[in-house]
Parts: structure tokens; sequence; C-alpha cells
């Protein structure tokens, strides 16, 4: 954190010097290391042996097992009493997978680049319920909305209250997780086991009524063919120690780049769209928009609104075309056949199946096996690249290693590259949406040189041209980019460098009421499902209330010494709240857990407190659900965690993840050791693109006997498209290096600041060696194990140029969310 | 006009190495970086600038503590400047009286005067003065006087994220870094002390520091040798 978020790191150390321990998990000793008070280095890849054995500590300890706090918030505000369908078998059943496991059909892949051979069936995973789940003869269509989300309604789920029942939620987990052993812990991680020990005291002793633990990560843990579990693993933890929904508690994202909230907000992700609904898809029921609403909706919990917030999303896309007559134009909306992310995207443009691609801020040529994706960037027909300086990207054809060597000839390629230059941040205005979910508004400081643009700039150019351009199709396929509403033009008019307004962009994602348009909506309770309300992100709706309040211009902080959550900072996502499922700060009567901890509370009339409520603001503690009601009537008074259909924290995943229900430790795709914990190596569902550019490395391959983990530095911001542009930065990091231990120097016989050949199946890359006992060997079941660090920030352009570290790294994909695992492979060092 | 007396205060325990000093300190003064920033790399942990110069006027030092068994390991971080100080030997030596002692108490080179004698390098038992390359000058921290002048705080103070260079009266940040020592004595981390407080640091120091090791460690003089 103090390494690659050092202006967020100010709060920690704040929070230290108050009397807050910090403890860092790290495979490197770092910048954050040397001010935590408790350092445990583990070997990369191996996170959820680490945090399973601590879950393992908590479900064993004493204090945990007979606390009342712990005991009230793990039978109420989580799903601990919940039974399981008695089909489902653990990983302790079946040696390291869950069951229903199965191959993956051809007849799903209508997008052959998933990278997906096998898959989850997950109806065993589901609740046992009192009675079957009763299947609607009647068809979807044509029947009111409320009546639909009625249809979703689901038999109650057993439970058993004395949480003994075996297949009860928490019998379960305790049974997964019972072989996380101290001992098992050190020889998986390579931490000793009093390490250990001392972290797993020191977080639960810091749990409880009076005290909370958060939990920070970035890329570290999300970068595994696992990723999504190892953060879901933190979050049962969480949850067990009733650290969610409770000030100073929590799982603390912090994301790689300014406003990578807000591009998960309003998505530049392929999977979904604004406000986290799911992107309509072939591969599910998505046919129409009342089929996509009974695949996605839920009869309980916040979900329920879900026809409200489409409707009024597809309002604000196809405006007055979109009518109820033809469900608003939902046919019109793209939809997915497959994964359509960044590997399975350059593994189908090397094979030649995508004609051109547009590259804003991203600099693929030096992407995860940079040599294979630039065989994509190749197969291209026309290359956009819209970025501050000339980067790798923009320079693939004529100055990549592969041109050097004069393997290939830039008159062989056939990609046409256009480069445009790019308007800094500081030259545009907007929002940025951080960690927090906290919109600031940022202001133009300068005008951009000669021909820059911003990126709104660009976009809303292109799409006019591209609407021009389809005016007079009467295709079907057109008509969504024909009735698609593009009005950002500025109300000045003197404006005339076609830059669109912002604030016209943040009002459309705001909403208005569609027959008056200068009516701006305060809040996602005035949403409608008719038509009548437009608004094209439901989460951030209230954030531009009226056409003269853009919250998030605020800049009040509260006075000091007053305890708050600074409301009038800012506007953070939903309904300005700073702490989300906020319900759960206080216990099962309302009452604050304790006055240490005190955040909302119910006043014998409302809920109140610092923040904003995260619940049904007139709903009493002691309310009970109504079996029949649907949204928030269907939960009680004590159920806090309203975004889910049965109100409570999930320990156990009956959905959502494709990976397995409860998080269980694999080993990397490639890794010196076999799983010590199951027979099943890696996660069995994992994607992975079988290539001749994208080998890998046998389990404990001799050829590659090293863990490699990459990095960021402070000094450098990602490929260093931005800081290897400036001198001040380039000269305190000049050149790539690899992180050595002394141990390891001295069985290579490499010197400090030497030149070393770094190589795995894909490639090879020199670098400097940095010799330093910041990092150490590992133990791991009883063999001695070398791990190496290498940051990735250089390449061929720019004042300083070094070897691209991606050369190195594979394709190999969380199944969840198809992040690459660039946080633990092997690899062989030598002196070059 | 005098006013009182303007100091920093650096707090060592909480630097997190981030170089934003360093940067800060270049941009405002418009200090170059080495050979245009295509520099190499030394292999002295994070450290790629090495000393303070007359264009580096901070400078972030990285020690790493670490025994082989990796018991208690420690990363030293300190970000240095020039110290200020209260008998400044730079301005005795300088032979053109091309330095000043500001109406802040701060110790600045008057680069229109200065003729390049570099005596003041010489004096320095610090090590903070060395020439400009290009100027032939010598050249160090002002303490950004030109801000101190417009009411502003130096760059270093104002960017670093984790208050660890802190600006103010010394007579309010003396009392403030011996409260902090009590704090970290009171935490077990009883090796913490300031250094350049007291007057057998050159009548003490405008910029003093909290270090949790002995001087020589942080390369810098013991108080016996001042």
């Amino acid at each position: 954190m103090a390494e690659c978020h050092p202006v967020a790191f100010r709060w920690a150390m704040k929070a230290k010097l108050q009397g807050a321990k910090i403890i860092h998990v790290d495979p490197r000793f770092t910048r954050t290391s040397a001010k935590a008070d408790i350092y445990a280095s583990i070997r990369a890849g191996s996170d959820i042996a680490f945090l399973g054995g601590i879950i393992n500590y908590v479900l064993n300890n004493q204090r945990w097992n007979t606390d009342p706090f712990f005991q009230q918030y793990l039978l109420n505000y989580t799903n601990a009493a919940s039974i399981v369908n008695e089909d489902f078998r653990d990983t302790e059943d079946l040696d390291g997978i869950f069951s229903g496991f199965m191959q993956y059909s051809d007849q799903e892949d209508k997008w052959p680049f998933n990278g997906s051979r096998t898959r989850y069936d997950n109806t065993s995973w589901q609740y046992a319920r009192q009675g079957k789940i009763r299947k609607s003869k009647r068809s979807v269509e044509d029947i009111p909305f409320e009546e639909l989300i009625c249809s979703l309604k689901m038999p109650p789920v057993l439970k058993d209250e004395k949480l003994q029942h075996p297949r009860t939620v928490v019998q379960l987990v305790r049974r997964h997780f019972s072989r996380y052993t101290p001992e098992m812990v050190e020889k998986v991680t390579g931490c000793p086991k009093e390490t250990f020990l001392k972290i797993a005291h020191t977080v639960l002793e810091n749990s409880g009524r009076d005290r909370t633990t958060s939990w920070t990560y970035a890329v570290g843990l999300t970068q595994h063919s696992n990723g999504s579990q190892i953060i879901g693993c933190c979050a049962l933890l969480q949850l067990l120690l009733g650290n969610i929904g409770r000030p100073g508690g929590g799982i603390v994202a912090l994301r790689g780049h300014a406003s990578i909230q807000g591009s998960s907000d309003i998505p530049t992700l392929y999977h979904s769209i604004h406000g986290y609904m799911p992107a309509p898809s072939v591969l599910k029921d998505h046919s129409s928009l009342r089929a996509y609403l009974a695949s996605e909706a839920s009869a309980t919990g916040y979900w329920a609104n879900m026809p409200k917030f489409l409707t009024s999303y597809l309002k604000s896309m196809y405006g007055a075309a979109a009518t109820a007559e033809n469900d608003f134009g939902y046919s019109w909306h793209p939809k997915i056949s497959g994964d359509h992310s960044h590997m399975p995207m350059f593994v189908a443009m090397a094979k030649g199946h995508v004609k051109g691609m547009l590259c804003i801020g991203q600099n693929p040529a030096t992407s995860i096996n940079a040599s294979l994706e630039r065989k994509g960037l190749r197969n291209l027909q026309w290359l956009v690249v819209k970025d501050n300086f000339i980067t790798e990207t923009a320079t693939f054809w004529n100055k990549a290693p592969e041109i050097v060597s004069k393997d290939i000839k830039p008159e062989e390629i056939q990609t046409e590259v256009f480069f445009f230059p790019s308007a800094q941040v500081a030259e545009s205005e907007g929002s940025f949406t951080n960690t927090q979910r906290m919109l600031q508004w940022h202001f133009k400081a300068a005008e951009p040189p000669e021909d820059c643009r911003s990126d709104a700039w660009f976009t809303y150019q292109l799409g006019l041209r591209l609407k021009k351009l389809y005016t007079n199709s009467s295709q079907p396929r057109d008509q969504g980019i024909r009735n698609l509403v593009w009005d950002f033009d500025p109300v000045l008019q003197e404006n005339t460098s076609g830059e669109p307004d912002v604030e016209k962009v943040l009002k459309e994602i705001n909403g208005f009421q569609t027959n008056n348009p200068d009516q701006h909506l305060t809040g996602f309770t005035e949403l409608m499902d008719d038509g009548s309300t437009t608004c094209a992100s439901w989460i951030y709706c209230g954030v531009f209330p009226s056409p003269d309040r853009n919250l998030a211009k605020r800049r009040e902080p509260d006075p000091p010494g007053v305890i708050g959550a600074h409301l009038n900072w800012g506007w953070a996502w939903p309904a300005n709240r700073r702490v989300l499922y906020n319900r759960a700060s206080a216990d099962l009567n309302g009452r604050p857990w304790s006055e240490r901890k005190k955040w909302i509370w119910w006043d014998g009339k409302k809920w109140t407190g610092y923040d904003t409520p995260d619940f049904a603001l007139h709903k009493p503690p002691d309310a009970s659900a109504d079996p029949e009601g649907i949204g928030l009537e269907g939960l009680s008074g004590r159920q806090p965690f309203i975004m889910k259909p049965d109100g409570v924290g999930w320990l156990f995943a009956p959905n959502g993840l494709v990976d397995g229900p409860l998080p269980t430790h694999y080993e990397p795709v490639e890794s010196p050791v076999e799983n010590i914990l199951y027979n099943q190596q890696n996660n069995p569902v994992l994607k992975y693109w079988k290539d001749e550019d994208n080998r890998l490395a046998e389990v404990a391959d001799e050829r590659f006997p090293y863990v490699m983990t990459t990095f960021r530095l402070t000094e450098h911001f990602l490929a260093g498209a931005m800081s290897r542009w400036n001198s001040w930065l380039t000269e305190i990091m000049p050149e790539l290096f690899i992180e050595i231990s002394p141990e390891l120097a001295v069985e290579k016989g490499i010197y400090n600041n030497q030149q070393v050949r770094v190589t795995t199946p894909r490639g090879g890359i020199r670098a400097r060696a940095l010799v330093t006992s910041r990092m150490r060997p590992f133990l791991i079941n009883g063999r001695r194990i070398h791990q190496v660090g290498m940051p990735w920030h250089w390449g061929w352009q720019g004042i300083v140029v070094g070897d691209v570290v991606n050369h190195l790294t594979a394709l190999i994909g969380d199944p969840n969310v198809s992040i690459h695992e660039a946080k633990a492979f092997v690899c062989n060092v030598e002196k070059a | 006009m005098m006013t009182e007396r303007m100091g920093l205060f650096t707090d060592t325990t909480v630097c997190i190495g981030c170089k934003a000093c360093e940067v800060a300190c270049k941009q405002w003064n418009r200090l170059l970086a080495t050979r245009g920033g295509v520099s190499r790399m030394y292999g002295y942990s994070y450290d790629n600038t090495l000393n303070l110069d007359g264009f580096h006027w901070r400078h972030v030092k990285f020690i790493e503590q670490f025994n082989e068994e990796r018991h208690e390991p420690r990363w030293l971080m300190m970000s240095d400047a020039c110290k200020h100080c209260t008998q400044a030997p730079c301005i005795d030596a300088c032979p053109e009286d091309a330095i000043i002692r500001t109406e802040f108490d701060t110790v600045v080179i008057q680069p229109e005067l200065c003729k390049g004698y570099f005596a003041c390098a010489g004096a320095c038992p610090f090590g903070v003065i060395e020439g400009d390359p290009n100027l032939r000058i010598a050249r160090k921290c002002t303490l950004c006087y030109d801000r101190l002048k417009n009411g502003l705080i130096p760059a270093c103070a104002k960017t670093c994220p984790t208050d660890s260079i802190q600006f103010g009266p010394l007579k309010e940040l003396i009392p403030r870094a011996k409260a902090r020592v009590e704090q970290l004595h009171e935490q077990g981390e009883t090796s913490a002390y300031l250094y350049g407080v007291e007057e057998e640091y050159l009548g003490g120091l405008g910029s003093f520091y909290l270090l949790i090791d002995q001087p020589e460690v942080y390369a810098l003089p013991q108080k016996s040798q001042l």
C-alpha cells in the first residue's frame, strides 16, 4: 500500500500514530513492510492457505466460540445457520473439487476463445428449502413486472439456529477449513508458524464488539487463477469476525488506476452494464426484457427493483424510441456471446478474428505474454492508439524486439496504425470515483496543447460520426445505434472545440424525469419501471439532484473533533453512503454494538447515525419479514445485507462464483511444488489458452525452479507510458531489475547490480540483479524454494528503456473475472 | 524584518521512501535530472541519486538492516536536505558573503553573488552543498525561500503524504518532536531520539530528525564530530 498507494497510505500511518497495528503479508519485504508492526513473507500464490489458516484459528478459538458478539453476528447477520442441499459435496469429500464438476460442452462454444474446458453446475450448492421451487407454467411475457418479480419468490431456506446440523453453512465451513492448521500453513506458505500465529492472534484480538480490523489489498491478491476466491476468503473471514458493515472494518480494494472504480460502476467491462447488472448474453435466457429479468432479478432483497433500474437505463440509451410496447428497446441492446475480456480478445486477434482495435490509455504491446499480444496486433487491419505519448503499442510495428531482431519485417505487417495525441487529466474536467466509491469532480487547469483532445471528446465525436453513418440503415441490427441518445453538445455555443459537456453526461447517469429533463432525480427510490424516469446508472442516482447541484464538487469536511463520515465531501454511491451494509454496525435491537464503534442506530422511530443508513429507514429492528413480500418487504429488521435475497452475508456462496462456494487452496498453474492440501493441483475450472506461444512449465519443472512474482514501484506507473517520459522519475528509478536473495545469488554466482537473464517457457529477458535480504528463500514442505520478483514498468519507448517483463508471463485466467496470473509463476535466472 | 525561526522536523519512522519530496523539490526549484534522466541503477537498495548535490537538494536514503535469519528486519528511510544550522559553517566560509541568513532564520545561497569558489562545500559537515554543473555556482536547499516569502510551505513538506516532513516554527516543532519520541518509547521503540535539537549540533539545526539508529547508520556525523 505504501509502495503503490502512497497517498492513501497517509491514513494508515495516521491510524498507526493513534495506536493502530499494521500487519503486512507479502511475498516481498516492501516499503509497506518497512512500516508494518508485523510482517509475514509468504510464497506467492499461497494466499488462501494463509487466510484459510486464520479462518481455522478463529473457528477453534475459545473466545470466538463464546463471545456473544461473534455468535450473535454469525447467527443473525450471516448465512451460518442456512442448510445446504443434500447433494452438495465438498472438497473434503472429493479431494479438492466440489460437486457439479463437468466438461464444458461444445454447444456452449459460440465464442471459441473462452479458455474454459471444464465448468461447475452449481445446482447442488444451493440452499435446502421448505418445499420445491415452483416453476411457473405461465410465460413471463406480457405479465406486469411486479407479478414477474413475485413469481421468482422461493420457498423459505431451511435453517438450524442451533448451528448443529452437519449441512449448516457454519458446519460446512468448519469441516472445509479443518485441514488449514498452523502446521499446514507453514508447509504451504513458507511463513514460520510463530509469525502466522502472531498474526491470527492479533487479527482476532482486534475484532469484536469494541474493535474492528480492516483488510486492504491490491492486485497482489487478484492476479491469480483463483483471484476472486482469495478476495472471497477475506470476506468470509471478515464476516466471521463481525467486521463488515462497521466503521474501521470491511475489505478495501486498492484499485490500480485513478477511477478504476468508476470504470466498473459505469463499466468498460464486457460482462456488465451500468450499476452492476449483467450484460445481456446469448448464453443465458436473455431473449427478451422479461426473460432477462426472470433470469437476473430476485424476489427478495433490493435487486427486486431491477425492472426499475433496467427500464430507466434503457430509457437513457434509447430515449423517446424506448417504449413499453417495444420493451424499451431491449432487443437493440448488444449481447455478449462469451468471454470478451482482454486475454481471449488477444487470442482471437492472434488468430485473425478481430478486425480493428481502439486502444485508449492501454499498452497491450507490453501486456501479458507480450509477444503473443503483439502477434494479435500484427493481425489487425487497423489500430487506433490514443495516448499521451507514443507508446510501445503505437510503435509495435517498427520498434518491437521481433522487428529489431529482423524476425519480422515492418512491411509484412498489414495493420494500419493511427495515433491520436491525448489531453492530460488536468486538461479536462470530469469525475473520479475512488476506492471508497466516492465521486470527486476535477476541474480543468489548462487547455490541452495543439491537437491533443480529451477521451470524452474522442468518444463523443466518434459516436456522432457512427450515428451519421447509420442514419439511413434499415437493418434491424443497426437500430440500436440509430436510436442511441447522443446529445452532449455544450450549452454555451461559443465552445466550438467539439468537446462534450461532461455535466450533461453526469446528468444522464444521475437521471431525470423523462417528461421534464430539468427535474433531476434525487435518489434511486424515485425510479419507475414504466419509462417515466430516465437514469443510466441507478447507483449514481442522486449525485446531481438538481441542475445547479453537482454533489461531486463538494469539499466540506466535518469540523475538527466532530465524529462523522464527512458526508459533505464529494458524494459516494449508493445514496452518499460511506459504509455499506451499515445496519450491521448495530446489534439485533438496533443499538450500537459499542460506544466506541457507534455508527448507525435505531432511535425508536427511524435509523439514524453518522452515515446514511443502508436500510429501510423506518423499518424497526424487531419487524419480521413478510412471507409474501417482495424486495425489502421480504426481509426482516435484522437482515442488514439488503442486496442479498436472504438479507445476510454469505460465508458460503451458493451462486455468484463459478469455481466453488468456498475458497480452496490450489497451486498456481506454474508452481515448483505439488498441492499439499489436495490431489487437485490447480483450480479445476481455470482458464488457459493453449497456444505454441503460451507454453507452460510442468509442476516442479527443473528448468524453471524459482517462483516469480511481478510488482509495481512507487516511482513508476504501470508499463511506464506516463512515468518513463518524466526525467525526474526516470533518474530515481532508471533501470529494470530483478530482486533476488543473497542465498540465491551465492548459489548462482550472481553479484549485485550484475546483468542476468531471466527465462520462462514464453521467453527470456535481461535485467540487473538487485541482491537484497528483503528477499528470502522459503522452506516449502521440507524443500528450499527460491522466490524472485520483478517490476514491470519498462519497454522500448521513453527516456529510459528496458526489457518487457510480460515476455515472461502466460495467458492464464481466473474463471470468474478472467484476471491473469502474473503474481505467481516460475522462471530461471542465470548470469547474462 | 525577522519573523520567528522556521524549520523542518523529519520523523523518519513515518517516511515511506516514496521520494515525492525529491520530485517536488526539483519541480518547484526547476532542477534538472541527472543526464536528462537517462541515469543508471546503482544497486544500493532503492537509492539511485546517492547524494545531495547542486541539483539534488533533497535525497531519500534507504538502509536495509537484515540478519541472515531475517529476525526483526528493518528497512530505514530518511529524507535528507540542508540542516539550516544556527552556526552555519558555510556562511563563515564564503569569501564573497554570498550566503545569508534570511528573515526566517534559514540559510540561503544568493546565486547572483556566488563566484563558485565552493569554500562552503568544504565547510559543510553534512556534505549538503555542491556545485551546479551548468551554472558552476554552489547551490543547495533554500527551504523554498520564495515560497516562504509568499506564505507557502516548502514543496517537500507540502507533498509528503505521511507528514514525515513537517514544517513550522521551530519552537512548535521541537516540543511536538519530543512528544513523538516519548510516544515511540512507550510503544517499545526505545532507540528513538532527536538528532539536531541540542546546542552541540552547531547551535541546533533548523532542520532536525527523529532517528532510531546511530547517526552514522544514516551517514550523519556524530554531534561530537561537529
